[in-house]
Formats: structure tokens, sequence, C-alpha cells
């Protein structure tokens, strides 16, 4: 599993994979848009005083929205990568997913809260209602992962195996909560239900978008910061001490990192499965596991992948969308198994 | 300079260390003797911080061991424990690389030290394999060298604790190995490490702690120890104790 290219390489060939996704992702859709006229709908919006000619739709379509949507499966795409990249250091199992520490669960837990209740309530005003079930899926993901990172600690010291199987505890304790809610909910809530289970980034809104983003921009730079100590805590806990790091620090902030930015990603877009879990270790075949490295790299992957599977996502059915949690989950899935089975052998 | 002043460690109930007096002396190698069980890791444990002592103190520098920070311990203190569980595919150059961590040397000097480290650890030939792909023993070396990395070149001030690191080794490096830990005492740092070999630490320790049950049951330069009754009593083990004829130090068979 070493470096099968240089990181150099690897930063230039996903900064050109971004740029594609971005353009595709601004271009493609019920419309299609040249790549100049894109190109210049963008430019005026940044503000650059350019001849509106006949762009009027463009910078309509693109303004109002592929614009949100394709920041939001940046932001989506990037945050769940570097988040997926956080646990599988800290489980120091490169198999581990965000969702291990139940912050998916909780977030969908949330959001059952808030679409059931506000049903059962009589329906919420229009304008609040998108915030409210955003709001509770993020309070939903902070509270069980809080939860998970509390039943792991003992005499000041977080056991990673007591919060691994705290999650799975809690993670199906949420699921049991949702299937309460499910069953006590009506066919219109039922339907919006399952739809936001299966994750989607319609109905991006720049409203919506700014905290995902905020907390999107922090993770990222804030994760990078503790590359070297990530690498030293893949020799073992003790050892990092021995090396000087932090370790019960690290793992506070790791985790918080991950309630963080998962919570804001799910709450944001919905669950959104295997980008996670998938990404950090592909970009590690590619460049092996040295996190000054994997970190950025699997932004920028995570990124364009979910840019890409969302595209996937709303052209193969056109003009009805496909949800964007299938299609990551259909390439994931079988990804994930030849992983498996690669490694086994 | 790391001492134990009556240093005791319960686990559960159980005094698993009792009433330990030690220091590690700069240049000299300390051999840590004693059968399956008798408190050897357990002390290793307790003189790096791992476990907490029930009584007694453990101080680095004649200031108490909890009271150093990460990093400047780390600079003074590094451990090599029996097995490691790295499981990711770092180049062999990264992971001894990552005893550099805690120093700001910059990165030429680091390359270069990491260099003399793998060489020192007989692993230079390994720098740019992938971990994953090493025998144990070769993981073993690695980490050897990486914990000499931390500390290189090894002054008065700083001290290396290693837990077994021979135990996967073949006859050849269980020696390259030992004298590569010599010379680094040599160099000045105090050095303590637990073996299994008696032959081992006769020819290779200064100082020898013979551990039983807990408790010190023997301390000194090896001729001392490594007599047929401490032995027997110790080991259960009846030996005959001879001179080795070339080099002098004593040398055990059983008998």
């Amino acid at each position: 599993m070493k470096a099968a290219i240089s990181p150099r390489s690897l930063f230039v060939a996903l900064g050109l994979l971004l740029a594609f996704a971005l353009w595709l992702s601004l271009a493609l859709g019920p419309v299609s848009l040249p790549l100049g006229d894109t190109l210049q709908a963008v430019l005026r919006l940044a503000g650059v005083p350019l001849a509106a000619d006949g762009l009027q739709q463009a910078e309509l379509i693109v303004g109002q929205i592929r614009m949100p949507r394709t920041l939001l499966g940046l932001a989506v795409g990037a945050v769940l990568a570097l988040c997926g990249v956080a646990m599988q250091g800290l489980f120091r199992n490169p198999l581990a997913d965000p969702g291990l520490i139940g912050v998916s669960s909780g977030a969908a837990l949330g959001a059952a809260v808030a679409i059931v209740g506000g049903a059962a309530m009589g329906g919420m005003p229009e304008v609040f209602a998108p915030y409210l079930l955003s709001l509770c899926a993020f309070l939903g993901g902070l509270v069980v992962t809080a939860l998970v990172y509390r039943l792991g600690r003992h005499n000041g010291q977080t056991s990673v195996t007591t919060m691994l199987l705290a999650g799975i505890a809690l993670n199906a304790l949420a699921f049991a909560c949702i299937g309460l809610f499910t069953y006590l909910a009506d066919d219109a809530t039922l339907r919006t239900l399952t739809f936001w289970n299966l994750g989607s980034l319609n109905g991006a809104s720049y409203a919506r978008l700014w905290p995902l983003l905020l907390v999107t921009l922090a993770v990222a730079l804030w994760l990078p910061r503790r590359a070297q100590a990530l690498n030293a805590l893949l020799l073992g806990e003790s050892e990092a001490r021995h090396l000087g790091v932090a370790v019960e620090r690290l793992k506070r902030e790791l985790v918080f990192c991950t309630a963080l930015g998962v919570g804001a990603a799910v709450a944001a877009a919905g669950m959104i499965g295997f980008i996670g879990l998938v990404v950090p270790h592909l970009v590690r075949l590619l460049v092996g596991p040295d996190h000054r490295v994997l970190l950025p790299a699997s932004a920028l992957a995570g990124a364009s992948l979910l840019l890409l599977a969302d595209l996937f996502a709303r052209l193969i059915l056109a003009p009805a969308e496909l949800p964007i949690g299938i299609v990551t989950a259909l390439i994931g899935a079988p990804f994930f198994l030849y992983l498996l089975l690669r490694g086994r052998t | 300079m790391l001492c134990a002043h009556k240093l005791s460690i319960l686990r559960g109930d159980k005094r698993v260390l009792v009433d330990i007096d030690l220091a590690l002396q700069p240049g000299e190698v300390l051999g840590v003797l004693g059968p399956n069980g008798a408190g050897k890791s357990t002390l290793l444990g307790a003189l790096c911080g791992e476990l907490s002592p029930a009584a007694g103190e453990v101080t680095l520098g004649g200031r108490p061991l909890q009271d150093w920070q990460g990093t400047a311990r780390a600079r003074r203190l590094a451990v090599l424990p029996q097995s490691s569980s790295l499981s990711f595919g770092f180049a062999v150059g990264d992971v001894v690389m990552m005893g550099r961590m805690p120093h700001g040397t910059g990165r030429e000097r680091d390359a270069q030290i990491v260099g003399e480290a793998l060489q020192a650890a007989d692993a230079e030939h390994l720098a740019e394999r992938s971990y994953l792909e090493l025998s144990g023993g070769e993981r073993q070396r690695v980490h050897l060298a990486r914990v000499l990395a931390q500390l290189w070149p090894g002054g008065a001030e700083q001290t290396l604790l290693l837990d077994e690191p021979t135990s996967m080794l073949d006859p050849l490096h269980q020696h390259t190995t030992l004298q590569a830990v010599r010379r680094f005492a040599e160099q000045g740092a105090a050095v303590m490490v637990i073996l299994h070999d008696l032959n081992l630490a006769a020819r290779y320790c200064d100082r020898l702690l013979l551990l039983n049950d807990g408790r010190a049951h023997a301390g000194g330069l090896p001729a001392e120890v490594l007599r047929a009754e401490p032995l027997q009593a110790v080991f259960g083990l009846e030996v005959l104790v001879q001179q080795h004829p070339e080099r002098g130090h004593p040398l055990i068979v059983a008998r």
C-alpha cells in the first residue's frame, strides 16, 4: 500500500478533476449551458463587470439553482471525506466510517423528530420548516455523539473500543426510535422522512448553505494542523503519547470535528453514505497513509466524487431525480466489498 | 536521569510491583530480567508514565515525571513497546521520521538522523519499503530505529526504555541490535532493556535487575546477579554458570 503516485501529481490530478466536476455541475441540467456562458455567468456572479448580452437566462440558472447546489455538494463531499479520515485515524482502522460514533443516526433521529413532530403539530410555517429540520438533525448528531464519547470515557481516558461498541448500541437505539416515528407517521410525512434519509442536494439555497460552508472551512483548516499527530496515533495511543502527542485532547478534537462536520452535512443534505468511508481509502491507495497529504487530497476527491454522483443522480432519470444517497451507496457498497476481498488475499 | 523511588504499582488489589528503587545512569545499559509475570513490563509502564504508582514516584531530571509536558518529555524519554499495532502502509523511512516529531531540527537534519538511526538498527536497506511488507523481526528493527531517532545522537539527560527488543529477531540480529543499543548508550544516554535471554543480558548489560513476583530479587553487576542460586530461586531453573572463554562474562547453561 505504498504511494503509487507522487503527492504533487495527485494534487494536480485532483485539482483538474474538481474543476471538471464543478464545470459539469454548473453547466449540465435540464437546460445545458455552453462552457463560455457558464464561465461568464460565474464571473458576473462573482462581480466581474462583463457585458450581459443574452446571458440573463444562464445567470439566473447558474446563480439561483446550480451554484448553491454545487457549493452544497462541494462542502458535503469535502467535509464527509475529511471526517472519514479523522475517524479512520481515531479508530486506527482504514475501514472505519463517521457513522460509527453515532453522528449520522443521531442526525437522522433529529430529523425524524422534526419531520414527524412538525407534522403532528399541524405543520410549521413554510419559511421556518427547513431551518428547524436542519437544526434538529444537527443537534441530534451532536447529542448522540456526545453520549457515545461520554460512554467511552473512564478514569479520564477515552477507550476507542468502548466508544465503538457504545456507537453500535446507540446507532441501534436511534434507528429503533426512527422506526417508531416512521410507524407513527402519516403517508405524506412518511414520504418526506424516507426521502430525507436517502439524501439529496435538491432545494439547496444560500440561506441553508452558509452554516455548512463555515463548518466545512473550520474542519478543513483544523484537521490538517493535526496531520502529524494523526500519523503518530496510527502507531498506537501510547506510542503517540511517547512522541509528545496530547492523545486525549486529539481524540476529543477528532470526535468534535466529526460531530460538527458530519452533523452539518447531514443536516443540509440528508444521509449520504460511503463517501466518508471510501474516499479516504481510495486516496490512501494512491499516495499512502501520510495525513499531511491524505487530508487535503481526500477533501478534493470527496468534493469531486459527490458532485459527479449528484450529476448522475439528477441526469439519469431527468426530469425526475434519484436521491443521491442511493447513487453513493450503489457505487460505494460494491467498492467497499472489493476493498474487503482485495485485502483478504 | 530517570529514577524510581520506592515505586509500587497496584493492579486491582494485587501489588504487581513493590518498593522498586532504581536509577538509570547515563552511559549505562541496565538489563531487567525475570520470569513471565514478574513485573518487568509493569516496571517499564510505570517508568514511562503509562501506569500511575500506588506509592513512590518516578522522576525525570529531578522533576516528577507527570510534571513534564508531552513534547519536552518526548525529547528526553523514548519507549519501545513489545509489539506495535501499526496497520497502515507507511514507507519505513516515514515511520522512523515520526521519531523526529518532538524536535524542530529541520528536514535536512531529520533526514540525516533517520538515515543514521536506520543504519544503527541495520534497517537501512528497508528505508523505501512499505512497513506492511516487512516481517515481524524487520518491523521490530524499524521501531528500534524510530526510538533511536527520537533521541539521536543521545546525551546524558536522555533515557531509552526497551521492552524485549530482540524477541522476534534472528540470532545475528539479536546481537547486532544489542550492539547498537550499547553503542547508543556509549554516546551518553541511559538505557533500560527488558530481556529474556540471560546470555545476551550477561554480554551487553552493565548492570542487571532481577525481578521476582514484583520485587527486586537481586541487582548489580552481571557477575553478581547471574549466579546459580538467584537464578534457581527466581526461574526455578538449575544452571551452570561458567566464564565466556573469550570475553570473560558469565555464560549460563541449563543443567
